[in-house]
């Protein structure tokens, strides 16, 4: 469905569809269509593609080498990649630090920092969590002491997705032990390559290695790493709230698109002497999934009218990722069920075999073991009801 | 393009709340209709005189010649009230059936409707059908310038003091076959007929029909001889669109009730809203009545689709919204506890309303597999 009939927008579209069709490798859109995670180097590589043309950058201002497109271009630009299997991006330099840094960071900062993230020569991670400070965030207890220029940074992080390959870590850290909670905390831009830090991985349930521990044992940084003021640390996050609503509009477009190769993948497949894509009880449940995904997707094209007209869309974005990753696991779950027998083939098993795995294989079931992960990550969805029964309901 | 409230649909919005206030709260519905002591088109009058009545006839004959937006902002405000008078029959199906007409006599017919001197009901129902369009058995023979209507109705809602009947019939081909359904308009109390009248947990009249070889005159066919499916589908949809958005209506009315139980219910010492449980029980009710307003604007807009877009569109919908209705209704009975049981109180005639607007045209079951069967982009 087109966000609105304007030509402009379609001459548009049509830019971003060329661009893709010409740019994209097909080994990219083949990872994409298999289920499988990009590869740090596919996102890197992505990076540059898009730098190259100028969309480096799709969600930022002009002032700060971005786009300045509105929420309707950048709608049709993710619809676009999600049509082309542009493998999905995960940028925390991009959509997190980058924002926070444009719009509370020095001059200096924002020279040092901004561009390198758009060329994608600097990758960011995100030091948030720790081994006592979930979904309770603010309970955080790595400490930055002040000692002259420099801070000294003590403590733990965890589950610091791409730790192992970033450059820089955008951390939240106690700066002062008395004040309560929300009020210590810092925000301190930090290089992953400062003596007293150690990157340890942490093998998640694919057996992947996207997650780290990031440990900091009297880690020295200078002052100016501080972005912002000390203690606002905790309020800088509510820039992205106004970006979140976008990107929660968006959500549906790649999981629609998911679907699409559950179905085309449940066609190839035979049970019973038929097509499973045939089969009645299959095909409700797809169904099912389709048109909850047909309801996302208005949604989200709500959210980003509301925005462009200045309507305030309250919870809708807690709302829009309860259910995005709901479904994105009852997607997956059905993906994994299409294999059948196949499920069992996750990987080779000592040296008696050298057959190549099949095509389709082990994508699915890694998107479903990762999947897992997404009704926890960026608020759980149960704090995601908090937000709702308070926020909206007054509860 | 996403649906956008005008200033014209606000005012009528504003109305029909205030309409809903005035004559159709739920202190009213249970003096007048659960007391047995409301006669039959209660507000019917009131409705004429707003203009609603007329809001999707073509201005031609007498209405205000709407679009289905109209009867979308209409609808949502009136679920949120008590209104058993025959609407969506009337008001919004029977003009899609009744509006390419030849006949004088159905055009007169059509040009009742404003003035609130026609009530139309649909014959949709039969023994054994099942909810699709294309079960019909009930049997029409053609001969000396009429059809001959024999059969049973089962289910005739509005039936029950309807001046006109809408007769799905069949006369050519085999049962759930597309081809060979005729639609006849017949006349209540036409010789031959006899009305049995019931009423559904919501209040509504049903009927069931038998028809012993009435005679209707060739003249009252509309569309097409044999080919009377599409005409009906298609007017069916329209109804099913504007019932969605007093599905909608309904589900936030119970969902501020509940809430605003949550907040003065005490148990345990404390208010009950301050439970997690029911917190996010509340909230997961609250994404159920967003994800509808998504789906009744998104199956409003689908009307104006060809047929394969519509039809997904509607069927996607009224799946969907039967669902989040079901769970609605019934997760806020439960939110109240015992009371929720009670007929006294409003949230359990929300919650039996909503039960049969699930099973109206079609329940979420049936709509979900024939979305399946619609495959992708390509046109049935």
């Amino acid at each position: 469905m087109a966000v609105s009939s304007d030509p402009q927008q379609d001459a548009f579209r049509h830019d971003v569809r060329a661009f893709f069709a010409a740019n994209i490798p097909d080994g990219m859109r083949a990872g994409a269509r298999s289920g499988r995670r990009p590869s740090v180097d596919e996102w890197k590589a992505l990076q540059t593609i898009l730098f190259k043309r100028g969309w480096g950058a799709p969600s930022w201002p002009r002032e700060y080498g971005g786009t300045g497109w509105s929420p309707a271009e950048l709608y049709i630009f993710e619809q676009e990649a999600a049509a082309a299997d542009v493998p999905p991006p995960f940028h925390q330099g991009l959509e997190n630090i980058g924002p926070i840094i444009f719009t509370y960071g020095s001059s200096a900062q924002k020279a040092k920092y901004l561009p390198r993230i758009i060329t994608g020569e600097d990758w960011w991670c995100q030091g948030y969590s720790e081994p006592g400070a979930g979904s309770d965030l603010a309970s955080l207890r790595t400490r930055a002491v002040r000692d002259g220029d420099h801070y000294i940074i003590n403590g733990q992080k965890l589950w610091t997705s791409y730790a192992h390959v970033a450059d820089y870590v955008f951390c939240l850290v106690r700066t002062d032990p008395a004040a309560r909670k929300q009020a210590g905390i810092s925000l301190l831009l930090i290089d992953l390559k400062t003596p007293g830090i150690r990157v340890r991985p942490v093998k998640t349930l694919d057996e992947r290695h996207h997650v780290n521990e990031v440990f900091f044992e009297d880690a020295r940084v200078p002052l100016d790493c501080l972005l912002g003021e000390e203690g606002k640390g905790w309020s800088y996050g509510k820039v992205l709230l106004d970006r979140e609503r976008s990107i929660s509009a968006m959500l549906s477009l790649r999981l629609a698109r998911q679907l699409d190769h559950v179905r085309a993948h449940a066609a190839r497949v035979r049970r019973g002497g038929r097509p499973l894509s045939d089969n009645d009880a299959f095909r409700d449940k797809l169904a099912q999934i389709e048109i909850e995904l047909m309801a996302l997707g208005y949604s989200g094209q709500r959210i980003i009218a509301d925005t462009m007209a200045g309507i305030d869309t309250g919870v809708r974005s807690s709302m829009a990722k309860v259910r995005w990753s709901e479904l994105l696991q009852r997607t997956t779950e059905l993906w994994v069920e299409v294999l059948g027998y196949d499920a069992a083939l996750f990987a080779h098993a000592g040296s008696l075999s050298n057959t190549p795995l099949p095509a389709d294989m082990p994508g699915p079931m890694l998107s479903y073991l990762y999947g897992r992960v997404t009704t926890i990550y960026a608020g759980s969805n149960e704090v995601q009801r908090n937000i709702i029964a308070r926020r909206s309901l007054g509860l | 393009m996403v649906f956008r409230i005008s200033p014209e649909q606000q005012q009528l919005r504003d109305s029909a709340l205030r309409f809903v206030r005035e004559n159709a709260s739920f202190e009213r519905w249970q003096k007048t209709v659960v007391a047995g002591q409301e006669p039959a088109r209660g507000t019917w009058r009131q409705m004429a005189d707003l203009g609603w009545l007329g809001i999707v006839v073509g201005e031609e004959q007498g209405g205000l010649g709407g679009s289905p937006f109209d009867t979308m902002v209409l609808m949502e405000a009136l679920g949120s009230g008590f209104v058993r008078d025959p609407y969506v029959g009337t008001c919004v199906l029977a003009p899609r059936l009744l509006e390419h007409a030849q006949s004088n006599a159905v055009k007169a017919v059509l040009a009742a409707i404003p003035e609130g001197h026609a009530i139309i009901a649909l014959a949709l129902g039969e023994t054994d059908g099942g909810f699709g369009l294309a079960d019909v058995s009930t049997r029409a023979t053609r001969q000396d310038g009429s059809f001959r209507i024999s059969g049973l109705k089962t289910y005739v809602p509005d039936g029950v003091d309807a001046t006109h009947i809408v007769v799905p019939v069949r006369t050519s081909g085999a049962l759930h076959e597309r081809n060979g359904i005729t639609l006849l308009l017949v006349d209540a109390g036409s010789p031959g007929m006899t009305t049995m009248a019931f009423r559904s947990v919501d209040h509504r009249p049903v009927a069931q029909i038998r028809f012993d070889d009435v005679r209707v005159a060739d003249h009252r066919v509309l569309g097409a001889v044999d080919q009377g499916h599409d005409l009906l589908e298609f007017g069916v949809d329209h109804a099913i669109a504007a019932e969605l958005a007093e599905a909608l209506g309904a589900m936030d009315a119970a969902a501020d009730l509940t809430l605003a139980y949550l907040k003065t219910r005490e148990q345990f010492g404390a208010l009950i809203g301050s439970f997690q449980a029911l917190q996010h029980r509340m909230a997961d009710i609250a994404m159920a009545c967003e994800e509808t307003r998504s789906l009744v604007y998104l199956a409003t807009a689908g009307l104006s689709a060809g047929r394969h877009d519509r039809r997904r569109a509607i069927s996607a919908a009224k799946a969907r919204v039967g669902q989040c209705g079901l769970f609605v209704g019934h997760q806020c009975v439960q939110l109240h506890g015992g009371i929720g049981t009670s007929d006294e109180m409003a949230v359990s005639h929300y919650m039996r309303r909503l039960r049969m607007l699930d099973m109206r045209f079609g329940n979420a079951d049936f709509h979900r597999s024939v979305f399946a069967a619609m495959a992708r982009g390509a046109v049935s």
